[in-house]
C-alpha cells in the first residue's frame, strides 16, 4: 500500500500537528513513514505545508508532482497553491474558510473568485469541510487541524481507535478530549 | 522502541546515547532544535552560546578536558566559527568532538547557499551525511567513536530535507563514557607556528588513514542492479535517485570527506553511464573527475537550489514529463511581522524620517519588504553595525543600523567597538524584543534565561554600549512611532556615537493587552494610511477594518491615520 498526503494551510491553523498525528497513525500501523516540512520564515503567517508519505517503505520524504492521493486544504486559497502534487483522481478536503495573505490586504494581489470552484473544475473528488464551525462546536476554533484528519479518516481503512491513540501520542493530556470531540465530528460530518 | 523523530532530534539522541557531556550552539534555522532537543536530556550541559565561534571553541575546550562534546550550528554559521574549525583539524580532539553543520539548499531561511563539504575538504577532517533520521541518529553516535579513534573532529552534513524531515527511528539506551584525563600535550594544543607545521604533517597523514577507513567502511554502500545506468549520491539525494530510479544501480556515499574514490573507480568500471547527484557544488564530481573517472554531474545538474525526485528524474531522462495540475496567478502569501510586533513601529518611523537603513538579520529584516519597505542592505550577521561605520566614515551622512537584541550579542558588540574607538558619528538602533524570535524565541545573554529554561544572569545591552564608550545610549518605545521618530531625527544629527535601544517583548513571549483598537466607521475616509503599516490584522473593505482577533493592541495603525479614525476599545478576546 501506498498513501501520499498533502497537507497544507496558513502559520496558526496546526498544520504541523496534524501531519504528527498522522505519522504516529502511521507507525502505529507498523508501516514506514515520512514526513517532510519547512520551518523558520514560512512560520510568520506565511503558507504552511506538510508532505506525509505512508508505505511498506518510503524513500524520499517529498511527495513527487502530480502523485498525491490526499489533499487536506485548511485554507481555499492554499488548495490552489499546492494542487500541483496532486494527483488527477486524488481526494481533495478542503476547509471553507479563507484567510486573505498580506499582499490581498495591502491591495498588491487579488484573492481568487472561487477557489474551491476552480479545484472541481480538474478535480473530481473535492469534498468541502466547514471546518471551523466544528471545531468550534467541539470547544475551539483552534482544532480545525483535528476535525481535517477527521473528514480524511473516512477514507482511510484504519480503525477509529488507532487514529484515536495516534492523537494521544501527540496531544498533551488536558487538549485531548477537546481534540478526539472534534476528530469524531469531522469523521461524522 | 520506534518512535517518529525528525534529523534533528535523531542527532541530538545519537548524541545522547553515545554519552555526550557538553555541548553548545547558536540558534540557525534548520539547525536550531538540534540543541533545543540536547537541552531536554538531564545528563547534558546544552548551551546557548553568543555565536557559532564560542560554542565551537567552548565545545574544544570540553573535548580538552577529556568528555564528550558538540557544537551544532547552521551552515553560515560555519563561516563565524571557521577559525577554530580550521585549527582544530590539527589539534585534534581528547573526548570525541561532533559538529553537526546544516546546509539550506533552496535557501528556505538563509542569506546564501554556500556547501559546507567545501569547508570539510579544506580542513581535511572527518565527515558523514545522513540520508534519514534513522542514520542521523546512527552517525551521530559513531562519529563519536571515530573522533576518538582517528584523532579528528566529526562533522555531520544535514540539509534543511533531512533537518526537519521526520521517520520511523529505533532509538537505544545511553551509554556513559569515561572521562579522559586533560590532554597537557602542547605539541599537539598550542599551534604556535613550530607546532602546527609539525600537525600539519599529522593532518596529512590522518587524511591517509581516514581514505582508507572510507574505502574499506561499510557505511558506504554499493547497490548493484542495473548494469546501464548507476547513480552516485549521498544524504537527501540518495532518497531522490531511489524514488527515482528504483531499477538504477546506486553507490550510497556516507563518509563523504574523505571520499572512497577507489571504490568509485570500481563501481563505476561496473555501470555503463554513471550520474553523480548532489546538490549545490560539484565537489564528489570535481573530485571523481580528478581521479580520471568518467561521469555525468553538473554538466546536467543544477549547481542551485533544492533538487527532488522530479528534477533528478527530469534531468536523467529527457522524455520524462510529470503530469499535474498547477494554477498561476496564486497570491503570494509571504511571512510578514505579527499583528503587535514591536518592529513595525520602528519601520514607520524610520519610513518617515526618511534615512539610509543598514539591516541585519531576524524577524526585522522582513522590514525590507513591501509595504514598510524600510531597510536597504542586509549581509551577515552584525554587517548592519560595522556597515553604518563605514559609511560614515566616508561622509554618507543620513543613515543608521538596525539589529536584534540577539543580533548584537552574537557580533554586534565588536561593530559597536569600532564605531567608538574608530570615532565615527554613527547611529545605532537595537531592536530588543527580548528574544531571539526569528528562530523560534530561544533566549541570548541579554535575556536571564539559559537553554534549559533555568534563571541566568542578564546582561543588559545599555550597559554593555555604555562601557564602550557610547555617551548617548537611550531606551525608546517602538510602540510610539513619534518617539521613535524623534530619537531617530536627533540622533543622526549629532556628531559622535549613540545608540538608542527600542525596547518591547515579542508577541510570542508576551500576552496579548486587554486594550485592542478598532475603526470609527464614520470617521474613515478609506485612504489606506493603515494598511501601509502591513499588519495582518488590517484590512479594506469600503472602510478599513480590524480584526479583533488579530489585533494585538499596538496603535501603530492609529498613530499614522489622518484622520484618528482608529480608537480604542476594551475587552479584545483572547480565543482564537
Ligand atoms: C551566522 C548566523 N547564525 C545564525 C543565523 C540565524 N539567525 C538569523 S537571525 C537570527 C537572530 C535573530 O534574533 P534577533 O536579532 O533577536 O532578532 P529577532 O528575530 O528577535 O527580531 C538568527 C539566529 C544566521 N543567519 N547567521
Amino acid at each position: 500500500m501506498k498513501v501520499d498526503i498533502i497537507i497544507c494551510g496558513v502559520g496558526g491553523q496546526g498544520v504541523l500537528l496534524a501531519s504528527e498525528v498522522l505519522g504516529n497513525l502511521a507507525i502505529l500501523a507498523r508501516l514506514d513513514v515520512k514526513k517532510s516540512e519547512i520551518h523558520g520564515m514560512a512560520q510568520r503567517g506565511g503558507s504552511v505545508f506538510s508532505h506525509l508519505r505512508i508505505g511498506e517503505k518510503v524513500n524520499s520524504p517529498v511527495i513527487p508532482l502530480g502523485s498525491a492521493d490526499f489533499m487536506l486544504a485548511f485554507e481555499e486559497l492554499e488548495a490552489l497553491r499546492y494542487a500541483p502534487y496532486l494527483k488527477k483522481d486524488g481526494v481533495v478536503l478542503v476547509n471553507r474558510q479563507r484567510i486573505s495573505p498580506l499582499t490581498v490586504l495591502s491591495g498588491d494581489a487579488k484573492y481568487p473568485e472561487n477557489p474551491v470552484a476552480m479545484m472541481k473544475e480538474h478535480f473530481e473528488r473535492v469534498f468541502e469541510v466547514n471546518a471551523l464551525e466544528l471545531a468550534k462546536k467541539a470547544g475551539s476554533p483552534k482544532a480545525v487541524n483535528m476535525v481535517m484528519i477527521g473528514a480524511l479518516s473516512k477514507f482511510l481503512d484504519w480503525d477509529e481507535s488507532l487514529w484515536l491513540s495516534a492523537m494521544e501520542r501527540c496531544i498533551p493530556q488536558r487538549f485531548l478530549s477537546l481534540n478526539q470531540r472534534a476528530f469524531s465530528l469531522g469523521r461524522a460530518g | 522502541m520506534k518512535v517518529f523523530l525528525s534529523g534533528n532530534e535523531a542527532v541530538a539522541r545519537g548524541a545522547w546515547e553515545a554519552g555526550l557531556i557538553f555541548a553548545s550552539s547558536y540558534p540557525g534555522t534548520p539547525a536550531t532544535e538540534i540543541l533545543q532537543n540536547l537541552a531536554s536530556y538531564r545528563e547534558i550541559k546544552a548551551e546557548w552560546a553568543p555565536n557559532e565561534k564560542v560554542a565551537l571553541e567552548a565545545a574544544i575546550g570540553a573535548s580538552f578536558a577529556g568528555v564528550r562534546s558538540m557544537a551544532s550550528m547552521k551552515h553560515v554559521g560555519l563561516n563565524v566559527a571557521a577559525d577554530p574549525f580550521m585549527t582544530l583539524s590539527y589539534t585534534g580532539v581528547n573526548g570525541g568532538l561532533v559538529i553537526a553543520v546544516a546546509d539550506d539548499p533552496g535557501l528556505y531561511s538563509s542569506q546564501n547557499e554556500q556547501d559546507t563539504r567545501r569547508y570539510v575538504k579544506a580542513s581535511r577532517i572527518l565527515a558523514l551525511e545522513p540520508s534519514d533520521s534513522q542514520e542521523a541518529l546512527e552517525f551521530t553516535k559513531l562519529a563519536f567513536e571515530l573522533s576518538e579513534r582517528f584523532d579528528t573532529p566529526v562533522l555531520i552534513r544535514l540539509v534543511t530535507r533531512i533537518s526537519h524531515s521526520k521517520c520511523v527511528v529505533e532509538v537505544g539506551d545511553r551509554k556513559e563514557v569515561p572521562r579522559k584525563v586533560p590532554q597537557i600535550d602542547p605539541a599537539k594544543w598550542v599551534m604556535l607556528p613550530a607546532f602546527a607545521k609539525e600537525r600539519h604533517k599529522v593532518v596529512l597523514e590522518r587524511e591517509k588513514r581516514l581514505k582508507e577507513f572510507a574505502e574499506g567502511s561499510d557505511l558506504n554502500r554499493c547497490e548493484l542492479l542495473s548494469e546501464d545506468i548507476g547513480f552516485i549520491a549521498s544524504g537527501i539525494c540518495y532518497q531522490y535517485v531511489k524514488e527515482a530510479f528504483p531499477e538504477a544501480s546506486v553507490l550510497k556515499l556516507s563518509v563523504i570527506n574523505p571520499l572512497p574514490l577507489e571504490l568509485v573507480r570500481d563501481f563505476c568500471s561496473k555501470v555503463k553511464r554513471v550520474y553523480v547527484v548532489e546538490e549545490l557544488d560539484p565537489i564528489f564530481e570535481e573530485q571523481i573527475k580528478a581521479a580520471g573517472i568518467h561521469v555525468v554531474g553538473k554538466e546536467v545538474f543544477p549547481e542551485y537550489g533544492e533538487f527532488s525526485p522530479d528534477l533528478v528524474r527530469s534531468v536523467v531522462d529527457k522524455g520524462y514529463k510529470p503530469s499535474y495540475i498547477s494554477f498561476s496567478d496564486i497570491p503570494a502569501r509571504p511571512p510578514t511581522l505579527c499583528p503587535g510586533c514591536p518592529h513595525r513601529g520602528v519601520f514607520v518611523a524610520l519610513r518617515k524620517a526618511k534615512v539610509k537603513v543598514f539591516g541585519d538579520i531576524g524577524c526585522y529584516t522582513l522590514g525590507a519588504l513591501r509595504p514598510l519597505s524600510s531597510i536597504h542592505s542586509c549581509v551577515c550577521m552584525g554587517a548592519g553595525v560595522s556597515m553604518e561605520h563605514g559609511a560614515a566614515s566616508v561622509g554618507m551622512g543620513n543613515s543608521v543600523a538596525i539589529i536584534g537584541d540577539s543580533t548584537f550579542m552574537h557580533s554586534g558588540v565588536p561593530s559597536l567597538m569600532d564605531i567608538v574607538y574608530n570615532n565615527s558619528s554613527s547611529t545605532v538602533i537595537v531592536m530588543d524584543n527580548g528574544t531571539t524570535a526569528m528562530t523560534g524565541k530561544q533566549p541570548h545573554p541579554g535575556t536571564g534565561v539559559n537553554a534549559k529554561g533555568e534563571p541566568a544572569p542578564k546582561i543588559p545591552m545599555e550597559r554593555i554600549a555604555e562601557a564602550l564608550g557610547v555617551k548617548r545610549v537611550r531606551i525608546v518605545d517602538p510602540y510610539s512611532v513619534d518617539e521613535v521618530y524623534r530619537a531617530v531625527k536627533e540622533e543622526v544629527q549629532v556628531d559622535e556615537p549613540s545608540v538608542i535601544i527600542t525596547r518591547r517583548p515579542c508577541t510570542l513571549i508576551t500576552t496579548r493587552p486587554d486594550e485592542i483598537w478598532e475603526v470609527d466607521k464614520d470617521k474613515c475616509i478609506a485612504c489606506g494610511a493603515c494598511l501601509k503599516v502591513g499588519c495582518m490584522a488590517l484590512s479594506m473593505n469600503g472602510k478599513a477594518k480590524i480584526d479583533e482577533v488579530l489585533c494585538f493592541g499596538c496603535g501603530v495603525c492609529a498613530q499614522v491615520c489622518p484622520v484618528e479614525a482608529i480608537v480604542k476599545r476594551n475587552g479584545g478576546s483572547n480565543e482564537g
